[in-house]
């Protein structure tokens, strides 16, 4: 994984350093860098979900949690201090206990099939075994988008409750596919306070109910979107997709090794932002931006992630092959 | 900010109206009032910083939409929006994480009728099957009133109990607690119900048993029930602000000296050192620094913060002013659950009396210190108990905890330094600061100093809070309640809470002090004190204690969000009996999901939800081939 080169970091160090002990390794750190950096630093992977290098830890999906000597509970690695003459231990039993678990609980209540591989290998990494809470409830006919919080309708005896429900496709340019969002609060934090600042969606409801949502659950047309797609950008699921990806995804013609990535300069305006290109038979399928880019920190705007159509309007009568015009048009 | 609002949801006169009187008038075309200056108002928009350092008005500004329907429609949500500079889907996400706000259009008249664990066995199962059978399943009904089930309404003593909101122009709530289904539709029908003006008038049925007699070895309920507490004088008369003025004769550092040396912790649950987080508060350089008193009391059997703020109200005003004294606070919040009526028309009746004579505000008692209290009332959610979940709804965000540290003694409320204690807690400093640290600290154990309040409910003769020097017995307790019913065998007893665990008739001999319960294994918690005799289902009672911490939790961390679902689906399994392998392969299911909510959730809620059930499965032998019932 990459813990690389984060930015949000740059304004927090100082140039003292704290000194602690990664499983039995010392270590020393700038002040104010978190445990993760300390682990990292002695070449121990972490396992992370809501974790984002261009993004404030949120510390909520629990999974790089780590003992530290003299804690009664178990630490988040990635939004806990790394602190002078600490003891932290990376792979105890507690340690595995947690981050199986946790794995476990999410997998067997989300369709982890379109997440990074990184994610799908913690499955494997931590002996998670999601089958054992039964199988996955069938649908009782009421709409996530309107749970009563502080209410439950119980799971059917014998079944494991899941996120299932039907992908929201409102417009041509993304999918919400809640059925796979582990509630990672990334695509929130992007669109609001860390990145866009646009505050289109916020986490809604309570409990297991919670979940990403416009206000009223409204179609995003109807919202404060901008279709930046930055909130994509840093879905670590696939809940939040290109449309272009979801219908080759649907279509079984999605295939990532034979794409390509090319890196330009976005056209459009003089700001100058890194484009990465993915293209599959010489077609463009999705567009990111390199998130340790220092300009763009992976972000983008509507028209540098969705604003290509033009290149590969060769062969066509109707662009997008419909004859609406695109939400963002 | 750059609002785009709902399209085509314009706020009703009523919704318009109930916000601006909490607002006051809009003071532009942007913040949604009339286009009174069309030259500047078109160019011009106000707020910005200054409005977005209101967001803490978020919450009762969707109380002050809810009073007015009775739900928060689209249009209500934008007059707020525009009104405070929030993003819709911000504001959206803050209204949904309660309980009792609704975002679908809902009658005017709604009562929550409480099913969990202290009523379900006094009557409250029956009276939501006589509910539906009246008005339909829950959440339907004739478009005048409907109802829904609720979790601990904290009227355990006198179950059942059932909440009424009214919205609108008969604006009110009201508690009704023992009740009928006549007597609540009668209610809900616009009916007056007399609210007793003293906790222990009117009814015959004593909140407070103990204090049916004068008795001197009561402190904190020495005026419950005996002293009007609508009246000032009536406090001042028994003693009220006489610690007040002996602590701005002694200062601050003096009264901090009194509360370290009374060795006080807190009452809350989690028995921190009260003199330390005020003391920390005091010392702490970063202005201003504030008081929060938290009586968001939710913990399921749960009910003296309660009794003390409807029976006492001005000695929690002195109290928290003493505090904030000595901790140089200027602002204080006493932030009441939503489900707490009377408690929060006493406190509110309280503090403008204490305000009009010079007790809160500028200059107390001539004294030169200034200092006031406002009340916020949450809007159904247990989490927002837990401290820095407190903070994010006072605030005007999702009550979702924050991760610790840093402490609130350093980044607290808005970021400052800030005191968090429970009532309980709190309306111990007149008598530290009156008799002097040392003489509280001779009262009860060498570690457990004072007195303690105890709520019994459930299978007891004489519910109601009782106060007793630490040190007392479980045994003593339950035998001055009367014990179970005649006839009755106990069974268990639910000790502390829905968050802490069962103890067995055989433990009866348990000292109730902090160290005591905890070499026990057990915790004092928040001092619930809840008999089960030989009749009650029990695994019917873990059951809804599962339900319920899977109501409550806020959703923010894996291990909680789902850790509660599957730990309620175990007991499902088992009590239907339909597992997954083994008994024991369950019992293992449901430990192991136990460890991760201990270890790795973020805040106490997590950490405790699965200590009931576990102990439950462990102490009373549940689904081990010998059920508690048998």
């Amino acid at each position: 994984m990459t813990v690389g080169s984060t930015v949000h970091k740059l304004t927090l160090y100082t140039n003292r350093t704290v000194t602690l002990s990664v499983d039995g390794q010392d270590v020393s750190v700038p002040e104010g860098a978190n445990i993760i950096d300390a682990i990292e630093k002695v070449g121990i992977d972490t396992p992370t979900l809501c974790y984002g290098e261009t993004l404030k830890p949120v510390n909520a999906c629990r999974v790089c949690v780590v003992e530290v000597e003299g804690s009664r509970t178990l630490v988040p690695a990635c939004a806990a201090k790394a602190e002078e003459g600490m003891v932290i231990k990376t792979d105890t039993e507690r340690v595995r206990h947690s981050r199986k678990l946790v794995m476990e609980l999410l997998a067997s209540s989300v369709d982890l099939s379109y997440a990074e591989e990184r994610v799908q290998g913690y499955v494997g990494d931590y002996d998670a075994n999601p089958e054992r809470f039964g199988p996955p409830a069938p649908q009782n006919g009421h709409s996530r988008d309107e749970a009563h919080t502080g209410h439950h309708h119980p799971t059917e005896v014998g079944y494991a409750a899941t996120v299932q429900q039907p992908p929201k496709i409102d417009n041509d340019l993304y999918v919400r596919d809640y059925s796979k969002c582990i509630l990672c609060y990334k695509c929130v934090q992007g669109c609001g306070t860390d990145h866009q600042n646009t505050f289109a969606i916020g986490v809604a409801g309570r409990g297991f109910d919670a979940r990403i949502a416009t206000e009223f659950s409204n179609p995003l047309p109807d919202s404060a979107c901008v279709y930046c797609g930055n909130c994509i950008a840093v879905c670590p699921t696939g809940a939040l997709m290109f449309k272009s990806e979801w219908d080759m995804r649907e279509a079984g013609t999605w295939d990532e090794s034979e794409q390509t990535q090319t890196s330009t300069i976005c056209p459009y305006c003089g700001v100058g932002c890194t484009l990465d290109l993915h293209v599959q038979d010489n077609r463009i399928v999705k567009v990111t931006s390199p998130m340790d880019h220092d300009v763009t920190v992976g972000n983008l705007c509507v028209k540098g992630r969705f604003g290509w159509q033009f290149v590969q309007n060769f062969d066509e009568e109707t662009p997008n092959g419909s004859e609406e015009a695109g939400a963002a048009s | 900010m750059d609002l785009r609002l709902i399209q085509n949801a314009t706020p009703s006169a009523a919704e318009r109206q109930a916000l601006d009187e909490l607002l006051g008038p809009p003071e532009s075309a942007w913040r949604g009032g009339a286009r009174r200056r069309p030259g500047l108002d078109s160019h011009t928009s106000h707020g910005g910083h200054a409005l977005r350092r209101e967001r803490d008005k978020l919450l009762p500004a969707l109380h002050a939409i809810r009073d007015a329907t009775g739900y928060i429609s689209p249009g209500g949500l934008n007059y707020v929006c525009q009104r405070l500079d929030v993003p819709p889907a911000d504001a959206y996400g803050v209204a949904t994480f309660y309980a009792l706000f609704s975002l679908e259009e809902q009658p005017p008249v709604v009562a929550h009728v409480c099913d969990d664990i202290a009523c379900r066995m006094n009557g409250g199962l029956a009276l939501c099957q006589q509910f539906e059978e009246r008005l339909g399943p829950e959440g339907s009904g004739d478009g005048k009133m409907t109802w829904h089930r609720s979790p601990c309404l904290g009227l355990c003593d006198r179950a059942p109990a059932v909440m009424i909101q009214h919205a609108g122009t008969d604006l009110r709530d009201e508690a009704l607690a023992p009740t009928t289904i006549d007597d609540v539709l009668g209610a809900m029908a616009g009916e007056n119900v007399a609210v007793p003006r003293f906790a222990g008038d009117g009814d015959g049925s004593p909140w407070a048993p103990q204090t049916l007699e004068p008795d001197d070895d009561l402190y904190l309920l020495r005026r419950v029930g005996r002293v009007d507490p609508e009246n000032l004088d009536s406090y001042r008369a028994t003693g009220g602000y006489d610690a007040l003025r002996r602590a701005f004769d002694i200062g601050p550092e003096a009264v901090i000296r009194e509360i370290n040396d009374s060795k006080l912790v807190g009452r809350g649950g989690a028995a921190f050192p009260s003199g330390r987080k005020i003391g920390d508060v005091a010392r702490a350089p970063a202005r201003p620094h504030y008081i929060i008193c938290n009586a968001d009391e939710s913990e399921p059997g749960t009910f003296k913060d309660r009794v003390l703020m409807e029976g006492d109200p001005f000695a929690l005003i002195e109290s928290m002013t003493i505090a904030a004294y000595a901790a140089g606070c200027e602002q204080g919040y006493i932030y009441v659950r939503g489900e707490y009526p009377l408690a929060r028309s006493r406190m509110q009746g309280a503090i403008d009396a204490a305000r009009r004579r010079g007790f809160l505000g500028e200059n107390i008692m001539g004294e030169g210190y200034s200092f006031d209290i406002e009340i916020r009332r949450g809007a159904g959610a247990y989490i927002c108990g837990e401290e820095t979940s407190l903070f994010n709804s006072l605030e005007g965000f999702r009550g979702e905890p924050r991760a610790k540290p840093p402490y609130p003694t350093q980044v607290g409320l808005f970021g400052k330094p800030t005191i968090v204690n429970n009532v309980e807690t709190l309306m111990n400093l007149p008598r530290i600061v009156l008799e002097g640290g040392p003489a509280f600290a001779s009262i009860g154990t060498e570690n457990s100093t004072g007195t303690k309040l105890f709520c019994l409910s459930g299978s007891i003769q004489r519910p109601g809070i009782y106060e007793f020097p630490f040190g007392v017995t479980l045994r003593e307790v339950l035998d001055a309640a009367g014990g179970v019913p005649e006839g009755r065998e106990l069974r268990a007893v639910l000790l502390g809470g829905a968050a802490s665990s069962f103890v067995t008739p055989d433990e009866l001999d348990m000292e109730l002090t902090f160290e005591g319960t905890r070499a026990a294994g057990a915790a004092l918690g928040s001092a619930v004190i809840m008999p089960f005799d030989d009749t009650v289902d029990m695994t019917d009672i873990i059951l809804r204690i599962a339900a319920f911490f899977r109501d409550e939790s806020c959703g923010q961390c894996v291990p909680c969000r789902v850790g509660t679902v599957r730990q309620q689906e175990a007991l499902h399994r088992l009590v239907e009996g339909k597992t997954i392998g083994t008994v024991e392969d369950e019992l293992r299911l449901i430990d192991e999901v136990a460890q991760v909510m201990k270890d790795a959730s973020i805040c106490g809620l997590g950490h405790t939800a699965p200590i009931a059930v576990q102990s439950a499965i462990q102490k009373l032998h549940l689904f081990n081939g010998r059920s508690a019932t048998t």
